[in-house]
């Protein structure tokens, strides 16, 4: 057996990575959310500069890698790995924003997991003694998956009450093998879930049982409870799929009301800014956690942080094959400190 | 390094238990998630689309009042209604109108004209041909296809009442 796995799922480092700095870019949107104190840049315009939304959300990329570069005082020569993915075909705007970077680069998607997933594998490379710095990065935009998963943003339609509103954003974060923290110390792998949902305008529900699962894993796994963290947090499970995750946890015995929040309700005034069931995207948990949990736990609000991003792993070819919307969902545990 | 302080709750044994199959997971999904405002969406479309139908005739009595005779009328004002969704479509109108009628902006022919418009415009990006050609018809080409078909079958069945004693 493998020396750093634990339990089913979960992976203790042993030469916990260090959280070297963040950068967080959102769009206008974003920028009147919850949230608009702490993201590093708020971009003018949904277009940016650019003559298309895939070209706006690749700046948005390498502009979050510029950003973070900047923020953690380190040259591209300095990084050995940039593990990034997006939500477009092919991942086209982490490969596209990336491609002047001169720095080794592995595409990952995990649908709005990504953010954890490329932090689970970047741990990974630097506790195995693969890499000293490891660049985890992931964006999404409102305008090029709209079109991509939906319909034309000037066509007239009405949105599902469930439905929710992808994040127009990027967030990276720069891990080190050296440094004074916040430390990510252990990872539960999440296994892909599927209890049948087939409502592209309801992907909480889709993935709250991946959410759920994972949550449990981890607690049974780690023989941590609960209390144990000052937040667990969901990437975009959105309303409906946060009421769904504590549900499901609930019945398996598990409360974790009192600490428990989402990415996608905290990022939008759900109520003012017409988001529906909250906010999704790769961009979500990824410009909350670099923005905002990250800059919390700095100063020393949050100590320890659950962090779970979700993904919903569907396509429009398998939806119009009446396929159902498979979820998974990763965990990455976040100490201040080693104590 | 300190070793990792696991806070063990001793007896704890958490196995994630299936909870939900399927079915009982839909119905729970159906009762946590809210439910449109159908009332208040029938009332919104129904003024909306009342009003544009009520434009529409606005400009088929200015017409006639002009002399002109019936046919000419209605291909003048259908014209017309094109025209003005796909103006308000290019405006970035068409879209707010319709986010608070409904349906009440799709059926008439400006939501017609809408839905062939708004991918022109999205899909330009991937050029005249390949772009703008091609998603065009993304998705009105689906009520051409069957509006057609469903003429065809109205036709032949016309045919064979009136034709046929």
């Amino acid at each position: 057996m493998a020396e750093k796995h634990i339990g089913k799922q979960t992976v203790a480092l042993k030469n916990p990575p260090t959280i070297k700095a963040t950068a967080s870019i959102v769009g206008p949107k974003e920028g009147r959310g919850e949230l608009k104190q702490c993201f590093d840049l708020i971009i003018p315009d949904e277009l940016w500069g650019e003559s298309s939304w895939e070209k706006a959300e690749s700046k948005l990329v390498r502009e979050a890698f510029a950003k973070l570069l900047q923020n953690a005082k380190l040259s591209n020569d300095k990084i050995d790995f940039i593990l990034a993915g997006d939500l477009l075909n092919q991942c086209i705007a982490a490969s596209y924003g990336l491609r002047e970077t001169n720095v080794p680069f592995l595409g990952l998607y995990g649908a709005c997991s990504t953010m954890a997933e490329s932090m689970s594998i970047g741990s990974m490379l630097i506790d195995g003694g693969f890499a000293d710095n490891v660049v985890c990065l992931t964006s999404s935009h409102f305008c090029s998956a709209e079109r991509q998963f939906r319909f034309p943003l000037e066509l007239g339609s009405q949105r599902t009450p469930t439905a929710q509103w992808t994040v127009t954003g990027s967030g990276a974060v720069a891990l080190a093998s050296q440094g004074t923290g916040p430390y990510i110390r252990n990872i539960t792998v999440g296994k892909i879930n599927d209890l049948g949902i087939t409502d592209i305008n309801n992907m909480g529900a889709a993935m709250a049982p991946a959410a759920a699962d994972t949550i449990l894993t981890h607690f049974a796994d780690t023989g941590l409870v609960p209390e144990y963290y000052d937040l667990i947090v969901t990437g975009d499970l959105g309303k409906i799929g946060k009421k769904l995750c504590l549900d499901i946890l609930r019945m398996n015995g598990l409360n974790i009301e009192a600490n428990y929040n989402d990415c996608g309700v905290m990022i939008f005034n759900l109520n003012e800014q017409d988001t529906h069931a909250g906010g999704s995207g790769c961009g979500c948990s990824a410009a909350v956690f670099a923005g905002h949990i990250y800059k919390e736990m700095m100063k020393g609000n949050l100590k320890r942080v659950l962090f779970i991003a979700t993904g919903a792993l569907m396509s429009p070819v398998s939806l119009q094959q009446k396929e159902s919307i498979p979820g998974i969902a990763h965990a990455v545990s976040i100490h201040r400190s080693l104590d | 390094m300190p070793e990792f302080t696991a806070r063990l709750v001793p007896g704890r044994d958490i196995i994630m238990k299936q909870v939900f199959t399927k079915e009982e997971y839909a119905e729970h999904v159906k009762r946590a998630s809210p439910n449109s405002k159908i009332f208040i969406n029938i009332i919104k479309a129904f003024i909306v689309g009342g009003l544009i139908c009520d434009i529409g005739q606005f400009i088929i009595n200015m017409l006639k009042a002009r002399g002109l005779d019936s046919e000419v009328v209605s291909n003048i004002t259908s014209i017309i209604m094109i025209f003005l969704g796909a103006l308000l479509t290019a405006l970035n109108i068409y879209n707010v109108i319709g986010k608070f009628a409904g349906a009440g902006s799709i059926v008439p022919i400006t939501g017609f004209a809408n839905s062939v418009v708004s991918p022109a415009i999205e899909f330009k990006t991937e050029g005249y041909v390949m772009g703008l050609g091609a998603k065009m018809f993304v998705i009105a080409g689906p009520v051409i296809v069957f509006g057609v078909c469903s003429a065809m079958i109205a036709g032949v069945i016309h045919y064979f009442i009136t034709y046929v004693p």
